[in-house]
């Protein structure tokens, strides 16, 4: 099945703009709606759309990665997350935080596990949701 | 040189596995003086402290009694086995298993803590599922092992239960501190049932003596462990643990010596049916479990000291045997009893100690066995009630078992040399160090018994829950007990020269219990395939259908059950915008449920969860609405792929399943629409939003609530959340390879 014309220039663009948006939600989702599930949906939709318009052997190439690993590393980065708080003699899953440049009115950059692990979600839900799409996709 | 030391140890493995319990348990001796001087040790850590589980460990007279049997028969074991199997392509693997077991094993009789207990407790049960089914090549042995795991499984959840109740009753799990006697307890009953189910299958009482002599199918030394030290008396030890808060009821002691007695002379009289000698053996273990409940069931303290007493005989020469017949088969190449004759110039050493075993087992003087069974015809003489049952019981089993040792140890090694599959040969000396030392062992104690009453006398003030007076000898004077042991002894004797026509009898009688096991699995599994038939139906449709009934019928249940009618909400607080998304979502719905196209169906499905989207954005929900909303999207798409692949379905047979179809969508709607109410109206208890949105920012440095919530104060719910997604993608990719590769 070969796909329109206007279909795969448009996704060209589109595609772009929805990984940037999907990461743009993954890194402000602590604060504002958003975070690395939603991040992980729209970063998926994106190559879901790549793959209608250019078929699901180009998506995979883009992607480089297989979905399936994405997904397991995801799973492990968010352990890891997780596991990092025992170094601080914290209870599991207890947030790390560091202020890069923090001043008495500004917090600076706030760098965290909490982070680390939203983007384990992300990785997660991206590449669950490709494993099965792609796959029942090169099923039909 | 190393090379043949490694040879001779079995390895590495090998030699950890006799280290580790060498260690363990000269750790141990160390306490028997304080032991011995009544003191009781405890030391506790905390495991799971929000469960109230702690790994306390529990030192007195009964728990070092047993653990000293464990690491002490233990090295004695894994030393055996570094010959018994020490080419075995699988010897790691087994030494696993054992060491596995031994802990388990050591921490069910260390715990203080019952629900710690229950844990190690289950650790026997799987470890020994293993090691009975070690050859797992063969179909015996893994039905055999699974037949003790189903049996003392069952039985342990039943313990689970009891251990509930009794944390209830006592108001604590700590055994050390369940103060006085929980017999006067509402719960007493149903925590004794649940208690005794799990003691009497762990330790094969009848009805459930059957899965013991098939453990058998495991190789000789995890036979000589399980046997003589371990798992099968982890129900004899928690009888005894429980005596103090459990026992002196009616009810106690009636079953206990009913089923104990019954287990004794039952267990004995199949011993004599048997023609190889390791089934021999494994029946009078039987006979030894069975006395030992009956004498804790008796409960006077001389019954207990006898008990605690004949634990250590039996330990001691069961042990031996075991491994003595482990030496026997690996000489000979078989263990039929009706062909052995004549070793005991072949096997000096094995003969040597097969008839010190034997003798303390027959209970003759000057052995520890002799000792155990005057104590136990004294305890039975002197009993309250019961004085003819007990004795008769202990009388029969006893003249039994006399015969028993002769069939194994006097037959086999004396008389003419007879033909075996193997040449007979003397085994290596770490397979004679066992039997030997403890065959030597049952000498020693019952020349000195002074030295036994070390460990006798705290583990039966353990038992009694109260210091107790114990003074072992090996004779005093002619009374009762000794004119019986004599008339034990004629009896036996008479049995043991009329045992081949009495087994000739025996055969005949069939068996009943193990074949009434195998029915009842047939059974177990024609049902659930009968059952797998009715539900398993491989349509989806049926599964989707059967599972959204059962949803109703839940919901429509608990409805029912709360009696009350929710009210109808306030209508008159709609405006247009909520109305329109409701008509919205009612369209895509109706239009869902009437069209004949499957894409039609999905679209519209599609914009019944986008109206829901919108229910999301108008009430304040952003977070909520943007997933929802992608997640409609994908399914949409993902739904829209799937379809491709669904089978044709005629017009008509569609039309008809809707009718049925569209009264469940109608009910659970309802109902659904009626929970929803209901929960509408319940106060609302806004204690845990107060606190995320009171603390969400200083503690967790974030504004957004909800994604607070998700990765920080409940990360692990997460976390187990996208550990579900991952392995559901992951199932869905090796379903989807697995299809098309089976595909041409």
């Amino acid at each position: 099945m070969k796909s329109s014309l206007i279909v795969r220039a448009a996704t060209r663009v589109l595609v772009g703009l929805l990984l940037v948006f999907s990461f743009y939600m993954l890194i402000r989702g602590h604060n504002e709606p958003g975070g690395g599930f939603i991040g992980g949906l729209i970063g998926a939709t994106g190559f879901i759309l790549y793959a209608i318009a250019h078929g699901c052997r180009a998506a995979r190439e883009a992607l480089r990665i297989e979905p399936q690993t994405i997904a397991v590393v995801g799973l492990g980065l968010a352990l890891l997350a997780g596991v990092s708080a025992f170094l601080d003699r914290d209870a599991l899953f207890a947030g790390q935080w560091l202020f890069i440049g923090a001043t008495e009115g500004d917090k600076g950059l706030p760098l965290s596990t909490v982070l680390v692990f939203d983007i384990g979600v992300y990785l997660v839900v991206l590449g669950s949701v490709l494993t099965i799409v792609l796959g029942l996709e090169e099923e039909v | 040189m190393a090379e043949a030391s490694n040879r001779v140890l079995g390895g590495p493995a090998g030699v950890i596995s006799v280290l580790v319990p060498l260690g363990l348990f000269a750790w141990l001796l160390q306490f028997v003086p304080a032991v011995a001087a009544g003191e009781v040790l405890l030391w506790r850590l905390d495991w799971a402290p929000s469960l109230g589980v702690t790994l306390g460990i529990l030192l007195d007279g009964l728990s070092l009694s047993f653990a000293l049997l464990i690491t002490g028969i233990g090295a004695l074991v894994t030393l055996y086995s570094t010959r018994y199997l020490g080419g075995h392509p699988h010897y790691t693997r087994f030494v696993i298993y054992l060491l596995g077991f031994m802990g388990g094993m050591l921490g069910l009789v260390l715990s203080d803590n019952l629900l710690a207990l229950f844990v190690f407790w289950e650790i026997t049960t799987i470890t020994s599922y293993l090691l009975i089914g070690f050859d797992a090549d063969q179909a015996k042995a893994r039905r055999n092992a699974l037949q003790a795991l189903l049996v003392t499984g069952i039985g342990g959840l039943a313990f689970l239960a009891g251990i509930v109740l009794i944390g209830t009753a006592a108001g604590t799990f700590e055994i050390s501190e369940i103060e006085g006697s929980l017999t006067g307890h509402a719960l007493y009953l149903p925590i004794f049932l649940l208690v005794v189910a799990g003691a009497f299958t762990k330790s094969a009482q009848v009805p459930f003596h059957f899965w013991l002599p098939n453990a058998m199918a495991a190789p000789t030394p995890v036979s000589a462990y399980l046997h003589s030290a371990t798992m099968v008396k982890g129900g004899v030890y928690l009888l005894a643990r429980m005596n103090p808060s459990l026992g002196g009821s009616e009810i106690w002691f009636w079953t206990l010596i009913l089923f104990g007695g019954v287990t004794a002379v039952f267990a004995s009289v199949l011993a004599i049916r048997q023609t190889d000698i390791k089934q021999v053996l494994a029946y009078t273990t039987l006979m030894a479990l069975g006395t030992l409940v009956m004498f804790i069931g008796l409960g006077t303290a001389a019954a207990i000291e006898a008990a605690m007493t004949f634990l250590l005989v039996h330990s001691f020469y069961k042990a031996a045997l075991f491994l003595m017949i482990g030496v026997v088969d690996h000489g000979t190449g078989t263990r039929d009893a009706t062909i052995l004759r004549g070793l005991a110039r072949a096997m000096p050493l094995t003969a040597l100690a097969a008839a010190l075993a034997a003798l303390s087992m027959a209970g003759l003087p000057p052995l520890f066995g002799f000792i155990g069974k005057e104590f136990m015809y004294k305890a039975a003489l002197d009993a309250p009630v019961a004085v003819w049952w007990v004795t008769g019981c202990a009388f029969a089993a006893s003249a039994l078992m006399f015969a028993a040792g002769g069939i194994v140890a006097w037959r086999p090694f004396t008389g003419k040399l007879a033909a075996t599959p193997v040449t007979p040969h003397e085994g290596p000396w770490p397979m004679l160090a066992g039997p030997l030392l403890l065959a030597a062992l049952g000498v020693a104690a019952g020349l000195m018994p002074d030295h036994a009453e070390l460990l006798v006398a705290p583990a039966t003030a353990a038992v009694l829950g109260a210091p107790a007076e114990v003074d072992l000898y090996l004779f005093k004077e002619v009374n009762a007990a000794f004119i019986l042991s004599l008339l034990t002894f004629a009896l036996g004797f008479v049995i043991y020269l009329v045992h081949a026509p009495m087994r000739a009898r025996l055969a005949q009688v069939p068996a009943r219990f193990d074949p009434g096991w195998d029915r009842l699995m047939d059974g177990v599994s024609d049902g659930s395939k009968g059952l797998t038939g009715l539900i398993q139906t491989g349509r989806l449709r049926r599964y989707v259908f059967v599972t959204f009934a059962t949803l109703a019928a839940v919901l429509a249940w608990a409805i029912w059950r709360g009696g009350v009618l929710p009210d109808l909400p306030p209508l008159e607080d709609l405006r247009a915008k909520h109305w329109s998304v409701l008509i919205f979502i009612l369209v895509g719905a109706l239009l869902t449920a009437a069209t004949n196209s499957r894409m039609t169906a999905v679209a519209a499905l599609g914009t019944v969860g986008i109206g829901v989207a919108l229910i999301f954005i108008m009430f304040g929900a952003p977070d909520v609405a943007i997933t929802q909303l992608l997640v409609e999207v994908l399914q949409v798409v993902l739904v829209a792929v799937a379809m491709l692949k669904l089978p044709r379905m005629k017009i008509e047979n569609v039309s008809r399943l809707r009718g049925w179809d569209m009264a469940l969508a109608l009910s659970l709607g309802a109902l659904t629409s009626l929970v929803l109410l209901a929960v509408m109206q319940a106060p609302l208890d806004l204690r845990l939003t107060a606190f995320f949105e009171a603390t969400s920012a200083p503690i967790a440095h974030g504004r957004n609530i909800v994604n607070v919530i998700l990765v920080d104060f409940r990360a692990l719910d997460t976390f187990g959340e996208i550990a579900v997604v991952a392995i559901a993608a992951l199932g869905a990719y090796a379903l989807l390879r697995g299809t098309r590769r089976a595909r041409p």
